[in-house]
C-alpha cells in the first residue's frame, strides 16, 4: 500500500476521532466547561495550535494526479497543491530573491520564494509548513502507543498490587534508568528508521513516567470508599476498573498528552540531528542548516524558518498545557518536575 | 466588667466571585472580647468564623481582602497598620492556634526551636534564657518529659501533644488575647476534653482572654463566658453563655440547640433545621435565614433585621424577635 | 533507616540486572551478530574474516542456553563482563573501550562541573526572587520568560550561541578543546553559557513551583501568626522544607556529570564521553553504545541511592522514621 493512502486513512481517522471527541465534550457539562475555560485563558495559544493542526491535516490528504503513463509522479497533498507543482530551484536562494545565491543565475520562479530555498532548491516555506504534519505525527502516534501502554501496566500494578506491582515496578525502573537519548538511538538502530519505528522508540522511552502516575493514582482510587463498597457488593474487578477507576484517569491522560507533546517533538529534533529522525521534520531542517551559519555571507533563512516554526508550536503547546493542567488540576502532577 | 480588649466593628472581608464581583464572606461583623474573658464564635462550616479570626490578625489569604470595618486592640486600630507594626502585634498581643496541629508545625524544625522562635521574635532574650522559658512553657501546657520532647520533631509527637506545643507557642510572648480556631476539631474525643481543660486553666492562671472559634456547642458550653452565633457571614445572636445556650432567642440558635443529638431522648426523632446554608454568591436580600425559618414573615425577605438588645447579656438579629420585644 | 537503605540497594541491584537483560535482548537477540560484523568489516568481507571477528568479539557462543556448559553462553559472558567492567574493544575501530572512557572523563567533567556549580545557585536565586514577589509583575514576567526559554530547542541555543558569540561578536572560539589551563577557559565559556541558558528556564519554573507550594502551607501561616516577617519565613521555614524536593532534582544529576552532554560536546568539539557516544552512534559501534547505556543506567541508580542518602540527612521524618 502506498504511503499516501495510509496518510489519508490516518487523517480520516483523526478527523473522525476529533468529531467524536468534540461531540462528547459538547454533551458533557464537565468537559464543556473545562474546555471553554482553557480556551478563555489561552485564546492565542489555542488558536496557534489549531492553526498547526489545520496545516498538518492539509498536508495529510494526498493523491496522485491522474496522468496517463506517468507513474513516477509523487502523490501531492493539499498543502503541496498550494504551491506550484515544479517549484524547485537548483540550490540556495535568498527570500524573495530573483537570482541564485551563489552565482547570480536567474531563478525559475523569481521573487516567489517567500522564505528562500535550501541547498536542494526546495522552497523553505513549503518545507517549514510540511514539518507541522511530522511534528503532530510524532506527538500523536507516539502518545497513541505510549498512553494505553502506560495505563494498562499502571492499572495492573496499582490495582492488583503484590507480585504484579513488583514486576511492573522493576520493568519501570529498568527502563527509566537508561539514558533516554541513548536508549532511543539504540532502539532505532535496531528496529529501523522509518517514522513508525521512531514513534515506537519514542513511546518506549516516554511511557514510564506516565505509568508511574497512573499507578499512584490507581492506588489512591482503589482505597476510596465507593470502590471498596463496590468490591464488598461483589462487583467484578473488571467492571470496577472500567467504571470507577478508568474515568477518573481521563483528566490525567489529557494533561499528560499535552505536556509531553512538546518534549516528544523536541526529542525528535535531537534524533534528527543524530541522523535517526523522521524525514521532513523541523529537526532535520535544523540539522541541515548547521554549517550554513558558518558561511560568508551567512545563510540564515533555513534555520530561522525551522526554528521559528518549531518554537511557535512548542510555546503554544506549553501555554495551552499549563492552562490544561491548571483547569483539570490533579495535585498529583504538580509534584513532578 | 473588665475593659474591652478586642473590639471588631463592621468587619467586611471579601473574596472574588464569578464575573469580577466580590463576595463578602464576613459581612459587617461585630465582636468584642474583654480582658480575661472567653468568647466563643459559633457557626457551621463556611459561615465565615475562621475568616473573621484571620482578618483580625491580617492573615487573610489572597485573593481575599478586608474591605471595611475596624479592628481595635486595647484601643489601637490594627487595620491600616504598616506590616512591621502588625508583626509586633502578632504573637505579642494577639496569638492564634489553628485547627490542624499536624500541618501547622514546621516539619524540619524541632518543636523546642519553634517555641523559642515565638519568644525571640518579640523579646531580646539570650538563647539560654529563651530555652529555659520554653521548657517552662512545655511544663505549663502539660507536656510530659519536656526535656526529651524539646528536641523532638513534630512528626514524633501525637496530635494532642502537637496541639499543646501550639498552645505553648501561642502563649510564649504572653499575649493578652488568644484566638483558638477549632483547636480540638482534629483531635480524638478524649484528647479534646484535655485540651479544653488546659485552655481553661491557662486562661485562668495567666488572665489571657480567649476568642474560641468552633462549630461544637458542647465545646462552647465548656469554655465560653460569652457566645456569638454566626450565620452566613453575619452575627445573628450574642450574649452570655447562660442566655444564648439556656434561652436562645434567634430561630437559628434555637434550631441548633434542638438538633443536638445529646439532647434527644431514645426513640425521639432527631430535629433538624430544614434546608441548607446558602452559598455566598446566593445570599438572599433580607434575612439570610428566611428560607429556613419557621417564623418567617414578609418583612424578613424585604429587609435585613437589626440588632435587638436585651439587657446587658443578649442581643439577636431577627424581625420576629424584634416584634416580640416591642410588645 | 539502615533497613530502608539496604532495601533500596537491593532494588538497585535488581534494576542493574534488568538493564543487562534488556541490553542483551536488544543487542544480541534482535540484531544478528553477522549483521554487526558485516557492518564493521564491510559488506564484501570474506566469511572467514567475519568468523574471526565474531570469535574475537565473543559473538560466536550460543545465546542463552548451552547444554554442555550452562555458564558458557553469550548471555552469561555479557553479564559477567559488564559487572566486572571488562568492556572489551570497540566494534568500529578496535580500541579498548575502557581506555577511551578514561580519556574522555576529564573533558566531560570540565564542562559539566562548572555548568552544575553555576546553574544551581543561579536557578535557585532566580526562583527565590520570583517566588518572593509572587503575584506581582515580576513573578508573571518571570514565568513567561521561563516558558519562552523552555520552548526553544537546545539545538537552536547551541547554533545561536555559536553564531552570536562565536562568529558575530568573536568573544569565544566556536568550538574546540585544549587542556592547557591558560586557554581552557576560553573554550569552555561558550558551552557552559549555552548549557546554562538551555536549562535555566525549566529549572527556575520547577524551583519556583516548589517554593510557592511550601509558602502556602499551614506552618508558614503559623510562623506569620507568630509575627515572623517575610524574609525570615522564606529563610527559616520555606527554604529548609523546599530543599527536600529540590534535592531530588539535584542530587540525581550528580552521577551524570561524568557522562557529559552529548549535544554540547559534539557541537563544541569537546572530546569527552558525550562525543564518544555520538561517534559510536554514527559508526554503528554497538559495543561502545552498549557500554554507554549500561554506564548511564549504573550512574542513574547511583544517583537514586545518593538521593536516598541525602533525604535521610535533610528530612527528619525519613531519618527518624
Amino acid at each position: 500500500m502506498e504511503g499516501y493512502v495510509l496518510g489519508n486513512g490516518f487523517a480520516a481517522l483523526l478527523i473522525g476521532l476529533a468529531l467524536f471527541g468534540s461531540w462528547r465534550v459538547r454533551s458533557t457539562p464537565f468537559w464543556r466547561e473545562r474546555v471553554a475555560e482553557i480556551v478563555r485563558r489561552r485564546p492565542v495559544a489555542t488558536f496557534v495550535v489549531a492553526l498547526y493542526v489545520g496545516v498538518a491535516l492539509l498536508d495529510s490528504v494526498a493523491w496522485h494526479d491522474a496522468l496517463p503513463g506517468e507513474t513516477s509522479v509523487d502523490a501531492r497533498s493539499l498543502l503541496d497543491r498550494a504551491f506550484p507543482s515544479d517549484f524547485r530551484e537548483r540550490s540556495y536562494s535568498a527570500p524573495l530573491a530573483a537570482v541564485e545565491f551563489y552565482g547570480g543565475q536567474p531563478l525559475a520562479h523569481p521573487g516567489r520564494h517567500l522564505l528562500g530555498t535550501d541547498i536542494l532548491g526546495r522552497d523553505v516555506l513549503h518545507l517549514a509548513l510540511g514539518g507541522a504534519r511530522v511534528a503532530l505525527l510524532i506527538g500523536g502516534l507516539t502518545s497513541l502507543i505510549a498512553i494505553p501502554l502506560a495505563i494498562a501496566f499502571g492499572l495492573a500494578a496499582g490495582y492488583f498490587g503484590g507480585r504484579v506491582d513488583d514486576v511492573v515496578f522493576l520493568l519501570l525502573s529498568t527502563l527509566a534508568s537508561m539514558p533516554s537519548i541513548l536508549l532511543l538511538v539504540a532502539l532505532i538502530m535496531v528496529i529501523g528508521r522509518g517514522p513508525v519505528q521512531v514513534c515506537l522508540a519514542l513511546a518506549v522511552t516516554s511511557w514510564v513516567s506516565f505509568c508511574r502516575v497512573v499507578r499512584g493514582e490507581t492506588l489512591k482510587l482503589r482505597e476510596l470508599d465507593y470502590v471498596q463498597a463496590a468490591r464488598a457488593l461483589g462487583v467484578s474487578e473488571l467492571r470496577i476498573v472500567w467504571r470507577h477507576v478508568l474515568p477518573n484517569l481521563s483528566h490525567l491522560v489529557v494533561i499528560t498528552f499535552v505536556l509531553t507533546f512538546s518534549q516528544l517533538v523536541l526529542s525528535e529534533a535531537i534524533l534528527s540531528w543524530l541522523g535517526v529522525g523522521i524525514d521532513g521534520s523541523w529537526g532535520q531542517m535544523i540539522d541541515q542548516a548547521r554549517d550554513e551559519l558558518a558561511r560568508d555571507p551567512i545563510i540564515g533563512w533555513n534555520l530561522a524558518a525551522a526554528s521559528t516554526a518549531l518554537f511557535a508550536l512548542i510555546l503554544a503547546v506549553n501555554r495551552v498545557g499549563d492552562a490544561v493542567r491548571d483547569v483539570l488540576d490533579p495535585r498529583t502532577l504538580r509534584d513532578s518536575p | 466588667m473588665s475593659e474591652v480588649l478586642l473590639h471588631v466593628e463592621g468587619l467586611v472581608t471579601s473574596f472574588p466571585g464569578a464575573g469580577g464581583t466580590r463576595l463578602p464572606v464576613v459581612d459587617r461583623v461585630d465582636v468584642a472580647v474583654a480582658r480575661g474573658e472567653a468568647v466563643a464564635l459559633v457557626g457551621e462550616s463556611g459561615c465565615g468564623k475562621s475568616m473573621t479570626a484571620l482578618s483580625i490578625l491580617g492573615l487573610v489569604p489572597k485573593p481575599g481582602r478586608i474591605d471595611a470595618g475596624s479592628v481595635r486592640m486595647a484601643g489601637r486600630e490594627l487595620r491600616g497598620l504598616p506590616v512591621t507594626a502588625l508583626r509586633r502585634v502578632r504573637g505579642a498581643e494577639i496569638a492564634m492556634i489553628f485547627q490542624e496541629p499536624a500541618t501547622s508545625l514546621n516539619p524540619v524544625q524541632t518543636v523546642g526551636a519553634q517555641v523559642v522562635e515565638a519568644i525571640t521574635l518579640h523579646e531580646s532574650v539570650a538563647r539560654g534564657a529563651a530555652r529555659r522559658r520554653a521548657l517552662g512553657l512545655f511544663e505549663q501546657v502539660g507536656i510530659p518529659d519536656p526535656g526529651a520532647r524539646f528536641v523532638a520533631y513534630p512528626h514524633q509527637l501525637s496530635g494532642g501533644l502537637k496541639q499543646r506545643v501550639m498552645i505553648a507557642i501561642a502563649l510564649a510572648a504572653r499575649p493578652p488575647l488568644l484566638i483558638a480556631d477549632e483547636p480540638t476539631t482534629a483531635l480524638d474525643v478524649t484528647i479534646q476534653a484535655q485540651i479544653l481543660e488546659l485552655l481553661r486553666r491557662l486562661a485562668r492562671e495567666t488572665g489571657t482572654a480567649i476568642l474560641l472559634i468552633t462549630h461544637d456547642l458542647g465545646v462552647v458550653n465548656e469554655v465560653a463566658d460569652r457566645v456569638a452565633v454566626m450565620y452566613a457571614g453575619r452575627i445573628v445572636e450574642e450574649g452570655t453563655r447562660a442566655a444564648v445556650l439556656g434561652a436562645p432567642r434567634h430561630p437559628y440558635t434555637q434550631g441548633l440547640l434542638r438538633s443536638m443529638p445529646a439532647r434527644v431522648l431514645p426513640g425521639e426523632r432527631l430535629a433538624e433545621i430544614p434546608g441548607v446554608v446558602p452559598a455566598p454568591d446566593r445570599w438572599p436580600s433580607g434575612c439570610r435565614f428566611a428560607d429556613r425559618c419557621a417564623l418567617v414573615m414578609d418583612l424578613c425577605r424585604a429587609r435585613e433585621p437589626a440588632r435587638t438588645v436585651f439587657g446587658s447579656n443578649a442581643a439577636a438579629c431577627c424581625h420576629a424577635v424584634a416584634a416580640e420585644a416591642a410588645q | 533507616m539502615l533497613a530502608y537503605l539496604l532495601r533500596r540497594a537491593a532494588w538497585g541491584a535488581a534494576t542493574v540486572l534488568g538493564v543487562l537483560l534488556f541490553l542483551f535482548a536488544l543487542f544480541f537477540l534482535y540484531a544478528t551478530p553477522q549483521d554487526i560484523a558485516r557492518r564493521a568489516l564491510g559488506e564484501k568481507a570474506p566469511p572467514e574474516a567475519i568468523q574471526q571477528w565474531l570469535v574475537n568479539h565473543g559473538y560466536d557462543k550460543p545465546a542463552v542456553w548451552n547444554p554442555e556448559h550452562p555458564l558458557d553462553t553469550r548471555l552469561a559472558e555479557h553479564v559477567r563482563r559488564m559487572l566486572l567492567f571488562e568492556f572489551g574493544r570497540s566494534d568500529a575501530d578496535d580500541v579498548p573501550i575502557a581506555q577511551r572512557l578514561r580519556d574522555g572523563v576529564g573533558p566531560s567533567l570540565s564542562v559539566t562541573v562548572p555548568l552544575f556549580a553555576l546553574g544551581l545557585p543561579l536557578a535557585l536565586s532566580l526562583a527565590l526572587l520570583v517566588a518572593f514577589f509572587r503575584e506581582t509583575y515580576i513573578d508573571r514576567a518571570g514565568v513567561v520568560l521561563c516558558v519562552l526559554a523552555m520552548s526553544v530547542s537546545v539545538l537552536v541555543y547551541i547554533l545561536g550561541g555559536q553564531f552570536l558569540l562565536g562568529k558575530l561578536l568573536r568573544w569565544f572560539p566556536i568550538s574546540g578543546f585544549d587542556p592547557d589551563p591558560s586557554v581552557l577557559l576560553r573554550f569552555l565559556a561558550l558551552p557552559v553559557l549555552v548549557g546554562l541558558f538551555a536549562h535555566v528556564g525549566a529549572d527556575v519554573r520547577f524551583y519556583r513551583a516548589v517554593f510557592l507550594e511550601e509558602s502556602g502551607r499551614d506552618y508558614v501561616r503559623t510562623a506569620r501568626a507568630k509575627g515572623a516577617g517575610d524574609a525570615r519565613v522564606m529563610a527559616r521555614h520555606v527554604l529548609p522544607n523546599a530543599l527536600i524536593p529540590v534535592l531530588t532534582n539535584v542530587v540525581v544529576e550528580i552521577p551524570f556529570l561524568f557522562t557529559g552532554s552529548i549535544l554540547l560536546e559534539s557541537f563544541f568539539g569537546i572530546p569527552g564521553l558525550g562525543s564518544i557516544t555520538v561517534d559510536a552512534i554514527q559508526s554503528n559501534d554497538f559495543a561502545t553504545l552498549r557500554v554507554m547505556v549500561y554506564l548511564g543506567a549504573l550512574l542513574f541508580i547511583a544517583g537514586q541511592m545518593l538521593t536516598d542518602v541525602a533525604y535521610t540527612i535533610v528530612d527528619p521524618r525519613v531519618r527518624l522514621g
